[in-house]
């Protein structure tokens, strides 16, 4: 598994996730600057990290979604290659078309941090093998814009299809109400693309990978991963 | 040639920053507010031969970049 990570200015979850890549393949991603034009030949798996590329101007990920190297990443995705956004990752991953619908700001106009749980959708993905089939895990959230929408026929396409790969719950893992923490539609914390080889998520499993910081609820992804 | 661009929400797409200017306002005692929605202005200094084709640069700049057309509209005045 050869895995490479873009920073964008103004990215700052670049260091953690190269962590969680380096634990789970035993090999240091490559890092690439966001005007790099090509990905390091044979590279299985691009991650957009979580920051504030850009200072969130204009829209959050607005701009780091038309940088150079996303055509690259573009190319990637096309052939099947892995593609991970989180957070602002995932923000850009919409804004550069990569994945339906937009992040909004956060219903209650906050930003939250905090620890949150997911139910995990699915997992016959290649980003999911190592959790069980609705499986809560607990993982962190830092965001301000992670309101996910789109139009009703653009959601109902992601549930017909089964793309919604982890929505909001609580501990007991009930969906809806006070479990969401930003009004996300449908509850929804992360997706796939069409053919599951794109993930977007707003929480950060990249954080939870050490019993040091508060659980390893995160590692699972990393690890499935992996084995690709 | 001066252009100002006006995006704003599409209907129906929750605006909840317009809410809370709109609650504000309604806090502040400023009478008949109805609602509000929040958009974005941008003015533009643009070299071009005529109108037509300032307004098609202008709207490949609003499609690529300065609307994200799932939740936004966008007019180009000239």
């Amino acid at each position: 598994m050869k895995t490479a990570v873009i920073v964008f200015p103004g990215s700052n979850r670049e260091g953690d996730m190269a962590r969680a890549l380096r634990q789970a393949t035993g090999a240091k991603p490559a890092m690439l600057w966001h005007d790099d034009h090509e990905l390091p030949k044979g590279v299985d798996l691009v991650v957009l990290p979580g920051g504030f590329s850009y200072g969130d101007y204009l829209r959050c990920g607005a701009i780091a979604g038309r940088a150079a190297i996303m055509d690259a990443v573009r190319a990637h995705a096309a052939r099947g290659g892995l593609v991970l956004g989180v957070c602002n990752g995932f923000q850009i991953l919409c804004e550069s078309g990569l994945l339906p619908g937009v992040l909004m700001r956060n219903a209650n106009l906050r930003f939250v941090c905090k620890m949150q749980h997911l139910r995990v959708e699915r997992n016959d993905a290649a980003f999911t093998r190592h959790y069980a089939r609705g499986q809560i895990i607990e993982v962190a959230i830092a965001h301000g814009e992670g309101n996910y929408e789109d139009d009703d026929e653009g959601v109902a396409r992601l549930e017909g299809e089964g793309l919604v790969a982890f929505r909001y719950c609580d501990a007991a893992g009930r969906i809806g109400g006070s479990a969401n923490p930003n009004g996300s539609r449908n509850d929804i914390a992360g997706i796939y693309s069409q053919r599951r080889n794109v993930l977007g998520l707003m929480p950060h499993p990249e954080n939870l990978i050490d019993p040091l910081v508060g659980g390893i609820d995160g590692r699972a992804l990393f690890e499935s991963l992996a084995e690709v | 040639m001066k252009a100002r661009i006006i995006v704003t929400l599409k209907s129906g797409v929750l605006d909840p920053q317009g809410k809370a200017i709109e609650h504000a306002l309604g806090s502040l005692g400023v009478p008949g507010v109805a609602s509000l929605r929040q958009g974005k202005v941008f003015d533009v200094e643009i070299a071009a031969a005529d109108k037509d084709a300032a307004r098609a640069s202008l709207t490949t700049a609003c499609e690529k970049l300065l609307a994200n057309t799932v939740i936004e509209n966008y007019a180009i005045e000239l």
